[in-house]
């Protein structure tokens, strides 16, 4: 028998109560799951697998293992991709399992395990406040204009900033030269209302892609849809949860519930997966009390891919004779189950080839934060994205996650590639051609 | 000989001090230490597969990533003279990839290219840990798939096909695995290399690649697999036949069979199975329907017409009806891809009815199914369990599933005696006790009842010549044992 290895402090029975037994007895060990996972085809270790995490998780659930280092470092290598939860047949939600063991992971790491300051400092502080992030990248921004930065990457000057910042550097997409102005409060249908609907605007996607929300106001617009987009706008929550901050994410919950009224639009649309997702996962988030208002909010969030193709889009008329890829962002085909509606959409392009994407469903290594706290996986998986896209031939990859565009468009850039990596709003939203001169590219 | 079901830990130290005494140490060496598992936290996840009823931690875990690696494992471990055994995507059912008595588990998903696609000459060339759907994802597009396709194709690896001869629900118009390995490169247990059969038909000599394919690991390690390329068919018509009873749907499969008619799958679920199925899929079956048949004819657009018309008319004489039918040109249309999701992914459905369940690998004559059927059905009764059934009804493969709950003793008593009989009368009426999933460890004592004493022996003269010492995947397949190297038992825990 193994016997539990020392597995430093944590607090087992606090694990415990936070995951349902039946959860792990759900697995039925058939290993069907394996294949889907990104990190199991890229190491080939069980360990490494959603049937072999799970198997760890119980493990340590029931006393014979400890989370030592091993241990630790399998299941900290998890994306929370959540594609075998699409591959399992027998319905195991789990991340369900390996959500607590996330936060049970933070608190007990070892001294040297802790994320540092600065990333902790990035990921509760700066990333969810969009107008934190716009003021930090504003010295970007400028130096971005005067080449500056480009200089410092050549000259490898950026080799100086703390490894942390380094890779958010590298992932910076061109930001125009100044901050567009935010979009007004209430945007008119264009031709005859068939919906009121709020617009959510996201905290990072906004700072760095702002046009892309200004896009899916336009596009919106165009398919009679009365615009709302409240001012002031939170995080929806996500990057607190994901990482282990349950508290604060519970009250961003709140404060979206009650700015976003389900009784005053017909949806609330989302353009970035990870806060889809995030969204429609409030019914869990929330304490039991909250369940009702939480299941009428969710029965309005909707992907912009979803709501429009529930809508019945107008079909675009200017010609985009491009090849084009669709990448699934994990947090649109696992998450929220929508795989077709953005292709469908992107084929209604005229001129547009929609080429096979292989192993579109694998993660590029984004993952929310996962590339600051796991590089080197992030790096292996960023790559073997790249080389399934390089194999196609296309010029534009379109995917509907922000971390998926930055992380791409990074991978793209290293390699010295002419591939543009875009939302599939940005590309239908040129299509339709209502663009203004100044933002069109 | 098998020891008994005792704590396995009594013997353990010994391995434990074989490598910490150099053995470790030149397995690093053979293939860098990033490719070698030895702590025992990163062990447990090795110590079952899809089978979790025997359970045993092997003592280190190999990943080579080339032949040359795997030769020199392999090496390794004959001249220390430890038990080793294969394992690939660990997604048996029969505990195949179990590692009976500890020692060392030399795991192939780290060989996972596909060597050669060769279109004009029908062949690919790939290695042991290659995913069975990757082969034919590769060849997306061109014309050419490969055709064996258990339901686990989404995961198991080519080896592991080679090693257990595996089926599918196309098996009964395209054959078996073995029907489409055209040769293999065999590492033998003293670490050279045997290469049977080749690109081209018809090698002279014995028919080594047939011999080895099936084999259970209990030959050596399968480095490489020279594979055929079947033609995708022109078009095909899938049908979803509805019925009121098992026994109705089991007629029609003879009656079809008996009409001339050779469907490229004929697949049957019974009312629990289709229930926990659609639960999991929502494909949009009928979950009163007493049983259902998963009927496909393939091949000439020209022909399909006529033989869909006599499938119907089987269908209806027996009291059904054909409640779907799906016209196709590849197999990838949503409405094909979804039917078959929900057939391929039936056991892991049953998940959704019961913490745990036991499948059985029984095969009896097509015409003796509405026997078995109902035997298995008087069986649940006798126990007082819930049978489910999904089965490869045009093999007369059938896979009854039998629900329990871990956590109760008696239940596990009953599971295993119930399994015993509905395999034993399988034997009876002619049939034999797996159609796909191989003997393991979970079948071994049904084979003296299979064999006389004689044709077992040959068999083990046979895998001793290619095994002289047993240490190749001790104690699977053959119930005579591997030599003295079993050290532990896998019991018979029942716990997932």
């Amino acid at each position: 028998m193994a016997t539990a290895t020392d597995g430093g402090g944590f607090d087992l029975d606090s694990l415990a109560s936070k995951i349902d037994y039946r959860r792990f007895q759900e697995c039925i060990h058939c290993g069907l799951c394996t294949a889907s996972c990104p990190t199991y085809v890229e190491t080939g270790d069980e360990n490494d697998s959603p049937r072999g995490r799970i198997y760890l998780m119980r493990s340590v659930r029931d006393g014979r293992l400890g989370l030592s280092d091993p241990v630790r470092e399998h299941l900290n290598l998890c994306l929370d991709c959540r594609a075998c939860e699409s591959a399992c047949p027998s319905g195991v939600q789990y991340g369900k399992l390996i959500e607590p063991f996330k936060v049970a992971l933070q608190d007990s790491a070892p001294a040297g395990q802790r994320p540092s300051l600065l990333q902790r400092l990035i990921l509760t502080q700066l990333f969810p406040y969009a107008r934190r992030v716009k003021l930090a990248l504003q010295p970007a921004r400028i130096l971005q204009k005067y080449g500056v930065l480009d200089w410092f990457e050549k000259k490898g000057l950026t080799n100086l900033l703390p490894p942390t910042l380094r890779r958010l550097q590298a992932m910076l997409p061109p930001l125009a030269p100044v901050q567009p102005p935010p979009l007004p409060e209430v945007l008119p249908p264009v031709g005859p209302k068939r919906a009121r609907v709020a617009l959510f605007l996201g905290c990072v996607a906004d700072a760095m892609y702002p046009e892309t929300n200004a896009a899916t106001a336009r596009v919106l617009q165009h398919n009679g849809c009365e615009v709302v987009i409240p001012e002031n706008q939170n995080c929806c929550g996500a990057i607190h949860y994901h990482s282990g901050y349950e508290e604060p994410a519970i009250q961003l919950a709140r404060a979206n519930m009650e700015m976003f009224n389900p009784d005053d639009f017909d949806a609330i649309i989302i353009n970035a997966a990870g806060c889809g997702a995030m969204f429609k996962d409030y019914t869990h988030l929330l304490p039991h009390a909250d369940h009702e208002l939480a299941a009428k909010f969710v029965s309005k969030v909707k992907d912009i891919s979803e709501f429009l193709m529930s809508l019945g889009p107008i079909k675009p008329t200017n010609e985009l004779d491009r090849t084009v890829v669709y990448h699934d962002a994990c947090h649109l085909c696992h998450g929220q189950q929508i795989r077709n509606q953005p292709r469908q959409l992107l084929g209604m392009i005229p001129g547009l080839k929609l080429a096979p994407l292989e192993e579109s469903e694998i993660c590029c290594g984004a993952a929310g934060t996962y590339n600051l706290t796991q590089p080197e996986m992030s790096e292996r998986l960023g790559r073997r994205k790249m080389d399934r896209i390089e194999q196609t031939g296309a010029s534009i990859v379109a995917t509907g996650n922000v971390g998926c565009i930055l992380q791409i468009a990074r991978k793209v850039k290293e390699r010295g590639l002419e591939i543009k990596v875009e939302h599939p709003i940005d590309l239908l939203d040129r299509a339709y051609g209502d663009v203004p001169e100044q933002a069109s590219n | 000989m098998s020891a008994p079901a005792t704590t396995p830990a009594a013997a353990e130290p010994d391995f434990v001090q074989l490598l910490n005494d150099g053995l470790l140490a030149k397995f690093i060496e053979a293939v860098g230490e990033e490719n070698v598992l030895w702590r025992r936290d990163e062990l447990v996840v090795y110590e079952c597969d899809g089978y979790v009823i025997a359970k045993n931690s092997p003592d280190v875990v190999i990943f080579p990533t080339t032949r040359d690696q795997l030769v020199a494992t392999i090496k390794i471990c004959h001249e220390a003279g430890v038990p080793f055994v294969p394992r690939g995507a660990g997604t048996s059912l029969a505990g195949g990839a179990l590692s009976v008595g500890g020692g060392v588990m030399i795991t192939l998903t780290r060989m996972k290219s596909i060597l050669e696609i060769n279109l004009r000459d029908r062949y690919a060339v790939v290695e042991p840990g290659v995913v069975n759907v990757w082969l034919t994802r590769a060849l997306a597009g061109s014309g050419f798939h490969y055709a064996p396709d258990p339901s686990s194709q989404g995961a198991c690896t080519l080896g592991g096909n080679v090693a257990t001869n595996s089926g599918g629900p196309h098996t009964l118009k395209y054959g078996v695995t073995v029907n489409h390995v055209k040769g293999v490169e065999l590492v033998l247990p003293d670490g050279s290399t045997l290469v049977t059969g080749g690109v081209v038909e018809d090698a002279p000599g014995y028919d080594l690649t047939g011999l080895i394919v099936g084999h259970e690991g209990t030959f050596g390690i399968v480095s490489r697999v020279i594979v055929n390329l079947a033609r995708d068919p022109e078009a095909g018509r899938t049908f979803l036949g509805v019925f009121d009873s098992v026994d109705a749907a089991t007629e029609t499969v003879s009656g079809i069979i008996a009409a001339g008619i050779v469907p490229a799958a004929l697949e049957m679920l019974d009312n629990l199975m289709i229930r926990a199925v659609e639960q999991a899929f929502g494909f949009g079956f009928p979950t009163e329907a007493g049983a259902v048949l998963i009927i496909e004819i393939d091949g000439l657009e020209a022909g399909l017409e006529r033989e869909s018309h006599a499938v119907a008319e089987i269908v209806r004489q027996n009291g059904g009806e054909v409640q779907k039918s799906i016209a196709w040109r590849t197999r990838k249309e949503p409405e094909y891809v979804a039917i078959w999701k929900s057939r391929k992914s039936a056991f892991g459905a049953i998940g959704r009815l019961s913490p745990t369940f036991c499948t059985q690998d029984g095969v009896v004559p097509r015409t003796k199914l509405p026997h078995i059927l109902r035997f298995i059905t008087a069986t649940g009764e006798k126990y007082g369990l819930r049978i489910a059934n999904v089965f490869h009804a045009g093999d007369g493969n059938i896979h009854p599933i039998l629900l329990f709950d871990e956590r109760d003793p008696d239940q596990v008593k009953q599971v295993l005696l119930a399994s015993h009989e509905i395999l034993e009368e399988c034997v009876n009426v002619g049939g034999s006790v797996t159609g796909e999933h191989g003997i393991g460890v979970e079948k071994m004592e049904f084979m003296p009842k299979l064999f006389t004493p004689e044709d077992l022996s040959a068999m083990e003269t046979i895998r001793n010549t290619f095994n002289p010492e047993g240490n190749c995947s001790p104690s699977k397949m053959l119930p005579m044992g591997g030599g003295c190297i079993e050290k532990k038992s896998p019991g018979h825990h029942a716990s997932a």
